[in-house]
């Protein structure tokens, strides 16, 4: 079973200032792995500032670790070169938050579309690079007629987010990270572009990174789940386990917080401890210290993940009889 | 009880090169001290439009073509534009939908709400300024220090609270707040949300809550009104809406919502919502509704009250003859 891609140990800080340097670790040692032959869906939650869009500028090489490799089958991805650096580039694809931004006004769709044909010569002829982004467009569930020669202002949320998928669908990838492809785009639709990603796990075995703030939708379209803090694994496992019985108080407090709309589940049974600005720990204990409500003494120390059956883990000292788990093994927990 | 906030036919129109877009098409409705209502819709159902045909900031080419908005007693729509000026902040605030553009960069956090009391109360002394901005923010559960600050040392629920401080710093007897987490994580807007609450009980003023996310209306709302194309479909309690949703649209709303139950089902709504420039003719929702019937492709459907005050626009419902 040959891995599509690795995270080992994955740490990424960033400095600033010229004097007094100060430093902000946006992830601390990630390990996980996607085989190449289990095309699967994984979320990375977190709140803003968690590092799940650092770990995606990560995976598309945008920027360095600072400590810790990233390999795409079995090659680290700062060392790719030439046609081997082409190839990652067309297999590992992106679907980014704002549908409207990724447009350029002036052209049409087609122009979108095309371009990545043209760049990776996937077509010989233009009736075969046509057919290409026809093809795609149907898979996404748009018809080419609709969409073909329209300008972006022409269509709506929905539409747009469907042709980023389309756009990176037409270069056939093994990997699709989208960085909260759902968050701008009205609840109605969301279903119809999460099943879009769906099917393209299942009909064309894409694996794909779902980054998200969002449990609900992560709940529904995912197979496993890591869920991140301050750059740190809080808890990972199988998503059902973890969202219906959440084991770290930081995935309770979230999953707490989620509006569900459902009358008889009372918003906010645990209280909120800390309000967010509030923070200012820079020991190296437990991220979530400050806010924790069942704080120790020993949590100072930062916490090992600890796990808790065969599919979860959770990184807290409430967890300690249970046997640890080094951040390397934590794929092994997570189904796909 | 006297209602706080009456609405009353409210039209509004976008002339646009296009053509005429209604884009709200008799609005009524009205709400009562303390209590909270939640304006659900598709973009370009008219929500936000509605948000600011209230506090009259349609810019044009939209116009406010016809009805009323009573706030109090006074009928907003016939006040001048100086009058107009007066009544916002202190009888109608708005809590605006991205908080964090909508603070001064280089004003100080407590310099702009002495602005806002000024601009209404202009012979206020500067300790009393003080007092009163000091009190708002900690109703809001703010530190003190944060009228010292500028925007961008504040993240962004604290951003959001300080527009809900200054929202609330006269008083208002109406508080419409458009979208006011949609920019947030979900923990920050349990505590925004839980910030509006806690203010709307101690004012006792009437809250409007704008938004796409039933969930959050769930948790929220006394009633809720669904829009479509311009108009009310549905006006129900929260609890009639989410148990037994009359209109189609709001049912086909109301099961599209993900739960923990339906894991992997989606059910969008088929269509797409029409352009407000080609409104089709009769219901606008007929050619999406999976119940159509002759008559909607043709006559309007009027606003029927159902026993126990709710309000449905559908021929389904019209009373038999």
């Amino acid at each position: 079973m040959a891995p599509l891609l690795e995270f080992k140990n994955v740490t990424k800080v960033y400095s600033r200032g010229l004097l007094s340097r100060s430093s902000t670790t946006a992830l601390n040692n990630v390990s996980f792995t996607l085989n190449e032959n289990e095309p699967t869906i994984m979320t990375v939650a977190g709140e803003s500032g968690s590092g799940k869009t650092t770990l995606a500028m990560l995976l598309l090489g945008f920027i360095n670790t600072t400590a810790g490799h990233i390999l795409y089958k079995g090659q680290d991805i700062s060392q790719l070169r030439g046609a081997e650096r082409m190839t990652f580039r067309r297999e590992v694809q992106a679907v980014f938050q704002d549908p409207f931004a990724v447009f350029n006004p002036f052209y049409t769709v087609d122009h979108l579309l095309s371009v990545p044909i043209e760049r990776f010569k996937l077509a010989r002829s233009k009736t075969e690079a046509r057919d290409r982004m026809a093809e795609a467009l149907n898979a996404v569930g748009l018809r080419p007629e609709d969409i073909l020669g329209r300008f972006p202002h022409q269509l709506s949320g929905g539409q747009r987010q469907r042709i980023n998928v389309a756009r990176a669908l037409v270069l056939r990838p093994r990997l699709l990270v989208a960085d909260e492809p759902v968050s701008m785009v009205d609840a109605s639709l969301r279903a119809n572009i999460l099943e879009t990603l769906r099917a393209l796990q299942r009909n064309y075995g894409v694996s794909i990174i779902y980054i998200t703030h969002d449990l609900t939708t992560a709940y529904h379209i995912a197979r496993s789940i890591v869920v991140l803090y301050r750059g740190n694994v809080m808890e990972a496992g199988d998503v059902d386990s973890v969202i219906k019985t959440p084991q770290h108080p930081y995935t309770r407090l979230l999953i707490d917080s989620i509006p569900w709309p459902d009358l008889s589940r009372r918003w906010g049974e645990t209280e909120l401890k800390v309000k967010e600005g509030d923070i200012h720990d820079r020991g190296a204990g437990c991220r979530f210290l400050a806010r924790c409500p069942f704080a120790m003494d020993k949590c100072q120390a930062p916490p090992p993940l600890f796990r808790l059956n065969g599919h979860q883990a959770a990184s807290c000292y409430l967890h300690e009889q249970h046997p640890q788990i080094e951040a390397e093994r934590l794929t092994e927990l997570l189904p796909v | 009880m006297n209602p706080v906030l009456h609405v009353n036919d409210l039209q509004v129109t976008y002339y646009t090169d296009a053509g005429r877009a209604k884009a709200l098409d008799g609005v009524t409705l009205s709400l009562n001290a303390g209590e909270k209502l939640g304006l659900v819709g598709e973009s370009g159902s008219g929500k936000s439009t509605m948000a600011l045909a209230m506090m009259r900031m349609i810019k044009p080419p939209g116009r406010i073509e016809g009805g009323n908005v009573i706030v109090d007693g006074t009928d907003l729509t016939r006040l001048s534009d100086q009058q107009m000026l007066k009544a916002r902040l202190s009888k109608i605030a708005y809590i605006p939908q991205g908080a964090m553009n909508s603070l001064n960069p280089v004003m100080q956090i407590g310099a702009q709400m002495a602005d806002a009391i000024k601009a209404h109360q202009p012979d206020t002394s500067k300790a009393e300024l003080e007092t009163r901005s000091l009190k708002a923010l900690e109703s809001v559960d703010l530190k003190r220090s944060v009228s010292k600050m500028y925007a961008h040392e504040l993240s962004g629920g604290m951003k959001q609270r300080v527009c809900i401080a200054i929202g609330i710093l006269l008083n208002p007897k109406v508080i419409i707040a458009d979208e006011p987490t949609s920019a947030l994580d979900v923990v920050t807007q349990r505590q925004v949300m839980e910030t509006i609450d806690h203010v709307q009980q101690q004012l006792g003023a009437a809250v409007i809550l704008i938004g796409h996310d039933m969930g959050l209306m769930a948790q929220f709302v006394d009633k809720v009104a669904v829009m479509y194309a311009g108009r009310i479909m549905e006006l129900s309690s929260v609890r009639e809406m989410f148990t037994d949703p009359k209109h189609p649209y709001a049912q086909a709303l109301i099961n599209s919502l993900p739960n923990l139950e339906n894991k992997g089902v989606f059910q969008g709504i088929p269509g797409l919502a029409p352009s407000l420039l080609r409104l089709p003719g009769g219901c606008a929702f007929h050619p999406r509704c999976p119940m159509v019937m002759e008559v909607c492709k043709t006559a309007r459907p009027k606003i029927d009250t159902l026993p126990g005050g709710r309000q449905v626009q559908c021929h389904l419902y019209a009373e038999r003859v």
